[in-house]
């Protein structure tokens, strides 16, 4: 009823899709009171909210695979009730999940049929499966950029979020959720999954989109609900939506600034890392500096080689030629032991897999580089080191970790918290050259604040942040100095506050789309 | 510069669409040096007698059989420890039930391949419902029927009927009937991998459960049947070994390392112990690669104990290497 407004569009309103006083607990947590959304054919409806306030589990509801603790999900007027992820595949609901889900040593149109594949008497038909394949990749036009044959593990990351997007759309799917469909991609990227989500639109799909990105989500999509805690806050049209109400019924108030002023010329000091025409396989003559002091933004596309720098400065896959220069200090940096003694540290773009042991306690995760360094058979404190004892308890504060013992696992608390334990684990080991890949990526509007205003009290404190990322808005809002990369190298430096247009030229070269995938071929011409 | 890069391209392309799994250049190399340790050792006799020949493959069907289960479990990322007392079960069970009369040989196959499916079926369950550790599930179950075997028979129990060892020594020209059933066994087996939505299921429980949830497949009922597929090729096995030895004894399975042996062979074919990737080719030719080399060294009057360094050597090698391979390709 509250679609009035929409009216003059041509399309009609009557929902496809309608979840009615959905409840959902886990133990300790009400994931979702009382939550009830109309979902309309032709329309993109986004799901906003900070990490924990429900939407993913209110679409796992919706594709079945979580089943409500009470509630109705009302399909074409009918009330249905999923059991299995199947049982809502048959109803035309699909979903592409937040973290990829492609096998890695089978191939795109196999991954993409898996447990569909086109059969006679069980035994499947390759020859047809990849055809079909085609077709669909064909249907959302990126059948030249992907081939039905290629392993999934050969695939690019916004490859295998297309094949994502194709195994959904080969489901003949009537309602598609996209659960942070963008989060990995580059902005050439989103334009084209923009395309692709207004093609669905036209043919009369329901799409449920959950973002981050607000600014995304007011390009795409047509219809806002904000959730809060489990609970439903407001649902509206973009039209009369603006980006700061969004925000504050997503956060329950404004938030004047997300960034922290930049630096002021009085707080850069001098020189702490120079690295002079440093060169690796998947880097070409690298050469910058890095002040006390500042923030430097390193800016490009996905594989432009951002956190390959990254990896070769902290000796993960070290530079082979040129030279590296910490504090003065001419430095080898093969690995990352040397890299932390030389007081360095990296703040990992994925928490989970590199940043942090999931099954261990705060406590121990905090530590674990402090204790890294020291010779292997030293006595260790139960809360900090030798010669400062409470050191947990100092730097818990510091960042301000919000748990009710350092004794709990991380994999227990939020994204943003075990940012923060991330961060004092670098603080431990006295770091004075922070490498921040991705700091606030998946994290919600709050958290994300209260990290930037991290990042620059580090700088406050005369310590050096390179700080890399694919969000445009973060470099900008962030950066005192910004490096833009592209194939590997370093195409420009440019001041803070420069253009996105400005940055992005840079970043995709003058011309636009680049021509790698071309040049390959060439030899076999 | 060019022009090679892209014709070992194409020949590196070549090569992952025939899929050939890597093990085969090893039973290449092993096959090479035991023919010249042959040549020069034994002037060439091993090699060169068909006989042994024959023999290599004939030693390959107990372990092979059961290693093709063994590749589908390990393929859907479980395990199976259990294969060697089924083995056990199967041999005594059979020899028991037929006494030597070849009109009990029916009924002695169905109970035998009835036995089977019950403890795969029971495995499957309880790695499935219960979310047991497959290791520790199938130990379990491994334990239970090594004490009932052992509490019930004690030493050579019945016998199978002239008949029935046809299956153990009859050839078809040169080549034994039970080289023709493995064949038979790695075939259906790589024909359910590859060409069967089953085949397809299994690949994607052992490579992400959760995706192939998410995709739509009833993921406890695929690691099921593979369970019970897998029990199915020990019996199938346990009833080749009884007709070799026209008895079944308890002591058939755990004598031949069936469960840790058809593990092996199944990594060092390429198959992942993490699951999703692999295939029962590659098993054969792990199977036949501890066949060359056990027969070799042992014709040539080799210290045992030196063909076991070698077979461990293999297994850290192979697997060492594909580890290599895949990190490459990565780069």
């Amino acid at each position: 009823m509250e679609d009035n407004s929409e009216i003059t569009e041509k399309q009609t309103r009557k929902p496809l899709l309608e979840v009615r006083n959905i409840s959902k607990h886990f133990p300790g947590v009400q994931a979702l009171e009382d939550v009830s959304l109309k979902f309309c054919p032709g329309e993109v409806h986004a799901v906003v909210g900070e990490n924990g306030a429900g939407k993913s589990t209110l679409m796992k509801i919706i594709a079945g695979a979580y089943v409500p603790a009470s509630g109705v999900i009302i399909l074409e007027g009918k009330e249905v009730e999923f059991s299995h992820p199947e049982e809502a595949h048959e109803m035309g609901i699909s979903i592409i999940y937040q973290e990829f889900n492609l096998l890695p040593e089978r191939t795109v149109a196999q991954n993409i049929f898996l447990g569909r594949e086109p059969t006679k008497f069980g035994i499947i038909n390759t020859r047809r499966l990849n055809r079909m394949a085609n077709q669909v990749l064909q249907e959302i036009g990126v059948a030249d950029m992907v081939k039905p044959t290629t392993m999934a593990s050969e695939l690019s990351v916004a490859e295998q979020q297309l094949v994502e997007i194709a195994k959904a759309v080969s489901l003949n799917a009537r309602i598609l959720i996209m659960d942070e469909p963008t989060a990995a991609l580059t902005i050439n990227e989103v334009k084209m999954l923009d395309d692709l989500i207004n093609r669905l639109k036209e043919r009369g799909i329901a799409i449920i989109f959950i973002s981050h990105r607000l600014s995304e989500v007011f390009d795409i999509a047509d219809k806002i609900s904000v959730l809060k805690d489990g609970k439903l806050v407001g649902s509206l049209p973009t039209s009369e939506a603006t980006s700061e109400g969004i925000v504050q019924m997503m956060v329950g108030r404004i938030l004047d600034h997300y960034y922290p002023p930049l630096g002021t010329p009085d707080d850069f000091g001098e020189v702490v890392l120079e690295v002079q025409n440093a060169t690796n396989d998947y880097l070409k003559d690298i050469s910058f500096e890095l002040r006390k002091g500042e923030v430097l933004g390193v800016a490009g596309l996905q594989g432009s080689g951002r956190t390959g720098l990254a990896k070769a400065l902290f000796g993960v896959v070290p530079f082979k030629t040129g030279t590296i220069k910490l504090n003065g200090k001419n430095l080898g940096l093969k690995s990352p032991s040397k890299a932390i003694k030389s007081q360095m540290g990296f703040v990992t773009e994925d928490r989970k897999a590199e940043g942090l042991c999931p099954k261990q306690s705060i406590r121990d995760n905090i530590l674990l580089t402090i204790r890294s360094i020291q010779t292997l058979f030293t006595p260790i404190s139960r809360n900090g080191i030798k010669n400062d004892p409470s050191l947990v308890q100092r730097l818990g504060d510091e960042v301000d970790i919000r748990t009710d013992s350092y004794e709990r696992e991380v994999q227990f608390l939020s994204g943003g918290n075990q940012q923060k334990v991330i961060l004092s684990k670098w603080l431990a080991s006295e770091s004075t050259v922070f490498i921040f890949d991705e700091p606030t990526r998946g994290i919600d509007v709050q958290t994300k604040a209260s990290i930037h205003d991290m990042i620059r009290d580090l700088t406050k404190q005369g310590r050096a942040v390179m700080m890399i990322s694919s969000e445009l808005p973060e470099i900008r809002g962030m950066s005192d100095r910004i490096l833009v990369m592209k194939d590997g190298r370093i195409t420009g430096e440019l001041p803070a506050e420069t253009s996105e247009v400005d940055i992005m030229l840079l970043a995709t070269g003058q011309n636009g789309q680049n021509g790698s995938k071309n040049s390959n071929n060439t030899g076999e011409a | 510069m060019t022009t090679t890069s892209a014709s070992e391209r194409n020949i590196k392309s070549f090569l992952r669409t025939i899929r050939i799994p890597p093990v085969y250049y090893f039973l290449i190399v092993i096959f090479l040096v035991g023919g010249l340790l042959d040549l020069f050792m034994a002037g060439g006799q091993i090699f060169g007698n068909p006989k042994i020949l024959v023999n290599i493959l004939v030693r390959s069907v107990a372990l092979g059989i059961v290693a093709v289960g063994q590749t589908f479990v390990i393929i859907g990322a479980s395990i199976d420890l259990s294969v060697v007392y089924v083995i056990s079960l199967t041999a005594v069970m059979s020899s028991y039930i037929m006494q030597g009369d070849p009109k009990n040989v029916p009924l002695a196959i169905l109970m035998v391949v009835l036995m089977g499916a019950v403890v795969g079926l029971v495995n499957g369950l309880i790695i499935t419902k219960l979310k047991v550790n497959s290791f520790i599930t199938t130990l379990g179950t491994s334990l239970v029927l090594s004490g009932i075997i052992n509490s019930t028979f004690s030493n050579w129990a019945g016998s199978v009927p002239r008949s029935y060892e046809f299956f153990g020594y009859a050839t078809i020209g040169p080549i034994p009937i039970s080289v023709f059933v493995l064949f038979l066994v790695v075939l259906t087996g790589s024909f359910i991998l590859s060409r069967t939505k089953f085949g397809s299921a299994l690949y994607g429980v052992g490579g992400n459960e959760e995706v192939a949830r998410l995709s739509g497949l009833r993921t406890d009922r695929v690691l099921i049947i593979a369970h019970i597929f897998c029990s199915i090729t020990a019996v199938l096995s346990g009833l080749f070994i009884v007709s070799r030895l026209r008895a079944g004894a308890p002591w058939v399975g755990p004598d031949g390392y069936y469960d840790l042996e058809s593990i092996a062979t199944t990594v060092v074919g390429g198959t992942l112990l993490a699951g999703g990737k692999g295939g029962v080719w590659g098993t054969l030719a792990g199977v036949l690669i501890f066949s060359i080399l056990d027969t070799t060294f042992n014709q040539l009057g080799v210290n045992p104990y030196l063909t076991i360094v070698l077979r461990g050597l293999i297994i850290v090698l192979a697997v060492a290497s594909y580890t290599i391979r895949s990190k490459q390709e990565a780069a």
